[in-house]
This record gives structure tokens, sequence and C-alpha cells, in this order.
């Protein structure tokens, strides 16, 4: 180790440079080669309606990996967000046809600002559970978060016995109208859904460029005990990236069943996948330490921009699978490309 | 030569491996810029030099792990490029890392085997293999059953089974990286011992070590890096210690001397700690009390197992003690966080910079701010501003070599990865530093370096400082007091008056001469 600097070739050379672009903005490349060949092969492609339209479709893994990403820079993996978005709906769904209290003989019908907030209150909950199973119990992330896919998915199949929540509208003589609010309505045209997801990132690229916690979430994702002689809590940043892990799919929860006026129970499935390709694409490493929300945005625009073209272009959806399939290897290829050995 | 020729009678002179003009260019980096020399069959060929002089890049030319830029390598006269580590390997070239490459869960005799498996019809030959595997156990005077997994043995033990790897593919050049940076006093004799059989048999060693005496011991020919240059080369009997050290740092300097600093009143107070063993009995750190005056710095002696490494973590709050206080100026922190205890004042240079030291996906600013995060947070948002500051002082202070705090860490020399982390916990303004083994893995110019600011610092700052070392030379430098560990306990007390053949008598360590 005494000769680190040796190990790490560093670039010289004007064509070593653009190759070094090239590399370091990938994903924004590959993002502007999708609109090109799609724009060229589909004349409805290239409009800023179209635009909107998938970019409210990418809201949904962008909210999921954005979550992914702070568990991901963590060195962490969260396989329960799509169950947990699943889950996060059908409460909803649930919370808008009115909780029927027996003993009092009444329904209640919550208003939609404390549905939503119920629900994000659920996620908390469930990456709450996570995280104190991984950091206080050393249960290992990936099987931690395994068992919660199927738990989340469990509980969302036996509220509703396997049914879907539809109508989820609400009634004004009710005072709960509003819920689609999330899922149709614009402001200045653009869908609330991806208005959200905006804010959510500039939220979460705020608090990893600026705060003490980012700091800390980075440091402990790169060398957990380094960081921790150093005073890093590092047990109570590893609880608080699953609970906003668990959030950001509750959050997304929201807006999917909003945008479809309807919660079903397996409302996001393996969307968990996705949300992993999506930060992986973003050239956030696997391991820990890496990444970033810029990243993240591009890798989820260039799978929902991919998947949607695909559509538009009227290619099977068995291509689309195998086509999103080759981007995240290429991804990964090129993420140990970047990081070389030492990524590992 | 007579002389070398007189010490070893197997030794013949001739050269079987030389480097021609070698260089080796990381982009703008030059790590080699044009080296020579030759190894001798049957002998030792130690290279000195500081980290960062080339002597690692040189290593892995030499076992083709690197190609060079340009230059040659000449085996027995005649121009070679190998293909990589394995190629070098089947030309009998092999390697012994400073960093173990073992397979901790797979034991002793895979572990020598691995790769090159005895292999049959019917599969592996386990039992020869086992047999191979206790006659190299037995040949380096090492207790090690075959069948142990590698995870169970001491550091030490892991430095054994690596070299018995390297014996056991009967290379006829043999490199071997700081060997001994892990092996007892005991061991290190073995190993010497087994490296004269080697040579004796026409095996050429190639030696790096920090430890400059001990390769004196044992070398026939000595070659000194600097900058990626060689600036000195010369047989054993032209040389001695002072020559290699000036012609590695280019000038004549010591470790430093105690500082005058005004000593104030008990920083640090253990008092009857106790740290249990991880295998469940005993204590590896037993009963043990030490006060550490503020400006005082004190210097912990011991072999490896002493208990020096568990007292440190146990007193910054890594280890749980299961008996006995830690206070700070009197006041009790035995039951606080480790974020608890810097904010207090007390912190915690650890031992293996790698591991525990540095975050390697960050910058070179971003470590050296990581422990007073709270020192530039302005509500909830860090400043940057506040933080470049926090930064450039820091680089100042610890005089870090570096293109500034926007560097990767990576891109540091070891020394300067050491004042990196030095300088981190320093940044949280501490009353009282504790470092482990600060001199592990860095040069004698970089060691002299982190002397001396410690010194600096507890005289300016009177800042109580407690370091480890297992170099008796480094006890005899900046210390005001010299507290030699043995079995977790304090075997002996010294002021810096004493000698070093006292010290390593109290240590239990046999002093061979």
């Amino acid at each position: 180790m005494a000769d680190i600097t040796t190990s790490k070739p560093t670039t010289g050379g004007s064509s070593m440079n653009i190759g070094k672009i090239l590399l370091e903005g990938r994903a924004f490349f590959a993002l502007v080669a999708i609109i090109i060949v799609f724009s060229i092969l589909s004349p409805v492609y290239f409009s800023v309606g179209n635009f909107l339209i998938m970019s409210s479709h990418v809201a949904i893994f962008g909210l999921l990996a954005i979550g992914m990403l702070l568990v991901i820079l963590n060195g962490g993996i969260d396989l329960s967000v799509g169950s947990t978005l699943g889950l996060s709906g059908v409460v909803a769904g649930y919370l808008m046809q009115g909780v029927e209290i027996p003993a009092a003989g009444v329904i209640l019908y919550p208003p939609v600002w404390a549905v939503v907030l119920l629900t994000i209150c659920l996620g908390a909950f469930v990456g709450a559970i996570n995280g104190v199973l991984i950091a206080f119990f050393n249960v290992p992330a990936f099987v931690a978060t395994l068992g919660m896919l199927y738990v989340a998915r469990g509980v969302a199949l036996l509220m509703t016995n396997g049914l879907t929540y539809n109508n989820l509208g609400g009634d004004a003589a009710l005072g709960n109208t509003g819920f689609d609010w999330l899922g149709f309505n614009r402001i200045g045209g653009v869908p609330i859904g991806v208005i959200v997801l905006a804010l959510v990132a500039l939220t979460v690229g705020l608090v990893l460029a600026r705060t003490a916690f980012g700091r800390w979430l980075y440091a402990s994702g790169g060398n957990e005990r380094a960081a921790e002689l150093s005073g890093v809590p590092t047990r109570k940043v590893k609880v608080s990236v699953y609970v906003l892990s668990g959030i950001c799919a509750a959050i997304a929860g929201l807006v999917l069943s909003s945008q479809l006026t309807s919660a079903g129970p397996t409302a996001g499935t393996t969307y968990e996948l996705t949300a992993i390709a999506a930060v992986v694409i973003g050239g956030a490493a696997l391991t820990g330490g890496r990444g970033n929300v810029r990243g993240t945005m591009l890798g989820a625009f260039v799978i929902g921009f991919l998947s949607d073209g695909l559509v538009i272009i009227g290619v099977s959806a068995y291509w689309q699978t195998v086509f999103t399939g080759a981007v995240i290897v290429l991804a990964v290829l090129l993420n140990s490309l970047q990081y070389g050995r030492t990524g590992r | 030569m007579t002389v070398q020729q007189a010490i070893r009678p197997g030794a013949t002179g001739e050269v079987v491996m030389s480097a021609r003009h070698v260089a080796k260019h990381y982009g703008a980096v030059k790590a080699l810029k044009g080296v020579n020399f030759d190894i001798h069959r049957g002998q030792v060929t130690t290279l000195f030099g500081e980290n960062g002089a080339g002597k690692s890049t040189l290593m892995k030319i030499l076992s083709g792990i690197v190609t060079p830029t340009s230059g040659q390598i000449l085996l027995d006269g005649q121009p070679v490029t190998f293909s990589g580590a394995n190629d070098a390997l089947a030309q009998g070239i092999s390697i012994i890392h400073q960093e173990l490459a073992l397979a901790p869960n797979l034991n002793v005799r895979d572990n020598i085997f691995m790769g090159r498996e005895i292999r049959t019809a019917r599969g592996v030959d386990f039992a020869e293999e086992e047999r191979v595997t206790r006659a190299l156990m037995e040949e380096l005077e090492e207790d090690i059953d075959p069948l142990t997994p590698v995870e169970e043995l001491r550091l030490g033990q892991q430095q054994i089974v690596e070299i018995a790897r390297a014996l056991q593919a009967r290379s006829r050049i043999l490199i071997m990286d700081e060997p001994t940076s892990a092996l007892s006093a005991s061991e290190v004799e073995v190993l010497f011992k087994v490296i004269n059989d080697l040579t004796a048999k026409g095996v050429s060693i190639v030696y790096i070590s920090h430890h400059l005496e001990e390769a004196l011991e044992v070398t026939d020919h000595a070659v000194v890096l600097r900058d990626g240059e060689m600036t000195a080369w010369a047989p054993r009997a032209e040389i001695d210690l002072e020559w290699i050290v000036r012609n590695m740092v280019g000038e004549n300097f010591d470790l430093g001397s105690p500082p005058e600093s005004e000593m104030g009143a008990p920083a640090l107070s253990i008092e009857e700690l106790c740290v249990p063993d991880p295998s469940g009995h005993g204590l590896v750190v037993d009963h043990m009390s030490l006060s550490v005056k503020a400006g005082e710095i004190v210097c912990i002696y011991g072999l490896m197992g002493a208990g020096r490494t568990e007292m440190m973590e146990c007193a910054a709050g890594r280890l749980a003690a299961s008996g006995g206080a830690v206070r700070l100026h009197g006041q009790d922190v035995s039951r606080l966080s480790i974020a608890q205890r810097i904010e207090a004042g007390l912190v915690l240079v650890p031992e293996d910079r790698q591991r525990d030291g540095l975050v390697q996906t960050m910058t070179v600013g971003q470590n050296l701010s990581l422990a007073s995060i709270g020192a530039f947070t302005r509500g909830l948002f860090t400043s940057r501003k506040a933080e470049r500051a926090v930064i450039e002082t820091s680089i100042r202070e610890v005089t870090v070599k570096t293109d500034g705090g926007g560097a990767m860490i990576g891109s540091l020399s070891g020394g300067n990865q050491q004042k990196v982390v030095i300088g981190k916990m320093l940044a949280t303004r501490p009353e009282v530093i504790l470092l482990d083994e600060p001199s592990r893995g860095i040069d004698i110019g970089a060691k002299a370096e982190v002397f001396k600011l410690l010194a600096e610092t507890a005289k300016q700052r009177g800042l109580a400082v407690v370091y480890t070392t297992s170099e008796v030379g480094e006890c005899l430098s900046i210390a005001h007091r010299i507290v030699v560990m043995h079995r977790g306990r304090i075997a002996a007390e010294f002021d810096h008056t004493a000698t070093k053949e006292q010290i390593m008598a109290a240590s239990g360590e046999a002093v061979h001469h």
C-alpha cells in the first residue's frame, strides 16, 4: 500500500481527456443518444408533451432510485422498496375508502393531507425496521430487505384480499377530495409527480453535498471503521438511510396510485430492481461511498426514456426487457472501468 | 567481495537478473526514472528507500505484475518481458507481498497450494500436499497444523504461511516486500535462518524492509532508491546504517528529542483498566494504570500481542472495558461513545491507516475535515468557506505534500496519508492524542516529520501524547517517558535516558547479537 500513487494511472494527452469526459458523463451522453435515436425513428417522440408524459413515468422510478441511492452510498441495498410502494398505495387507498370504527359506529374519512402524512409515516416505519435489523442486529442488508420485500407485499395482499381499491377520487361531501391531484394535475404544464421528484431530488442533493449528514453518509459508505473512529454516528446514519428510502418509496406509492386513481396490492413488483439499475447507471458504486443525485436522475431518465421510446416505435415488450438488461450491464462495465481496481 | 564469499560459501556472485534503465511512468507521474541494478545468485539484495521512492514499483516490474515504460529486464543475461505474474512465476520468480494474499477461509495446506494443486487422475492429492506443507512448516520451525484455517492464525503465522507458499514454488528468485513487519523477534530470526538456507542453495533474494538494522543483518548488497532514481549501490562490507540513511534521505537527521514543554495536571488517567481477550478467556489488558500529564509525551513499547492496541482502542471507546476507568482531566469518560470522547478531547490515530484511518473514496480535504464537521457547520448546512479554512490550516500544520484539498487521498504517499490521519484528529483540537504505531509503514523522513509535529504540538498546545512503537529507536526520540508493556501489564518504566537494551529486556524480547 506504500505506493498507492502508482497504482492509479493519471490521464494525459488530449485524446485521453475526451475519453475521460465521455466516460464520466456517460449517463448524460447515453440520454442524449437515446433522445436523438428515437427522435429520428419516431416523429412523435421529440415533443414537449411526450417528454412530460415520459417524465411522469420516470417520476416513480426516480423517487425509488433516490432512496436507493442513499442506501447504496452507505454500502447497503434495499430490496423492499417495490413492496413498500405497493403497500403504501394500498394503505392510502384503504384510508381514502374510510376507516370504520365499529365501537363508535362511525366511518372516518381522513382528509387527503392526513392520508399522505400517514402513508409517509408507514414508509418510514417499514424503513426503520430494515435499518434497525441491519444496523443493530447485524442482519445483512440483502437478507433483511429481502424479508421485508415478502412481508410488505404479503400485508398488502392481506389488506385487500388480492383486490384493487378503485375510485380514490374521494367525495366532496366527505371532504376528502383531491387525491388525484398528485397524479393528474399540472403546474405550469408540468405534472405534479415530476415536480415532486424534482423537489425530492433537490433536497436530497443538497443534503448530500452540504450537510454533516451527507458527509457522514459518504464517509461511512467509503470506510465505516474509519468513519466510526472519526466520531461519525455510523449506526444512526445506517438506520436513517433505510428510513429515507422507505419514505421515498411511500411517496412513489402515493404518486403512482394517484396517477392510476386506484391502488392494487401488486403495484411496484420488481420496481426495486429498476431503482437499483438507475443508481448503477448513474455511476454509483455498489460498494458504497461513490455516487450522486445527478447521476441517479440521469440513470432513471435513461431507463424511462429508453423503455418508453421502445414502446413508441412499437418494439415488443420482450425486447424492451432485453435492452434494459443490456444497458444495465454496460453501465456496470463502465463503472468498473472508471473506478478501476480501487473501485472494488 | 571476498568478505562476502567468506560469509556465504554458496555464493558465486554471478548475476542472475538485472534491471537496465528501467523506467515506469504513470501518466505524468514518474515512479521510476531509469534504474540499474543486479541480483546475484545465492545472495540477498536489499532495496532501501523511502515510501514513494519507487521500491514497490520496481518489485512489481521484477515480478511481472507491471510492465516497464522503458528499459530492460535481463534474466541470465537475456532480455525478458513477462506477460504477467504467472509468467514470471513460471520462470522462477516469486514475490511475497507486504499485504497478505491468503484466503482466510481456507486452511494452511490449501493456501500454500492455491492455484497449483497437485493434481492426479483422481483429483487433488491432498495427502501429498499435506506432507509437503508439514515439511515446509518444519523447515520454518513453526508449529502450525496444515489443516488449520488461516483465519485462526496470528498475523505473524500468516506471514510464515505466505513465505512457505513462495518456498513451495521452488523459485530461484524470491522477492520479499516487508516480510518481517508482522513477525515477532524470534520469528524474524527463523526467517533469517531460512533466508540463509535458501541462499546457500543458490536462491537469490530481493528484500525490502523499513527496519534498516534488521535488513543490514541479512543483506549482501544494498541498493538505495530516492525519488525513482538509484542513488547508491554497494556490497554489505562497505556500508553501514548511516550510509543507507544518508543516501535514502540525502541528509543527516535524527528522530528528535523530548521537547521542553511545561507539564500540567494529569490529562489522561487510565486506572486499573481491563480488556477481555476476544477468545473469551483471560485479559489482553490486565489491570493497567497510566497517567499522562498535559504537554507530556509517553511512548509505549511492546511486542505484538502485548496489549498496546487494545489498551488504546479501549481508551478511545472502540473496545469495551471489563473493568477500570478512563479519566480525562479527572472526569470519567468510560461510558461515553467515540464521538463524545472526541468532543471531550480524547482522540485515537489507529494503527492500520488503510483499514481504520482513511476513507479511500474521499478527497484529502474531506478526510482531513471528517472528524471536525461540526466546526464548519452553520445551522443546517456546512460552510464551504469555513471548511476550506479548516482544511488549509490542517494541510499547513501537518505539512501534507498534496496538490490541495481536492486531490484523492489515494494519490498521496504512505507518509503523507499518515499525516492526513493525524491532521484529521488534531483538527478536532484534542487535549489527549493516542497514536497506535504512527510510524508503521512510513519512511524515515516522514517518521522524523511526524515525530517533530507531535513534539511541537505537545509543547505549543500542551497536548498529552501517547504513542506506541515496535522499534526501540523510536522510543528514544521525543518521548519524555517510556512505558514497556508485556502481556497486558506495564513491565517497566524508563525516562528518556534509558538504553535500547534495557527497554528490550523489559519487553520480554530476546536481545540478540
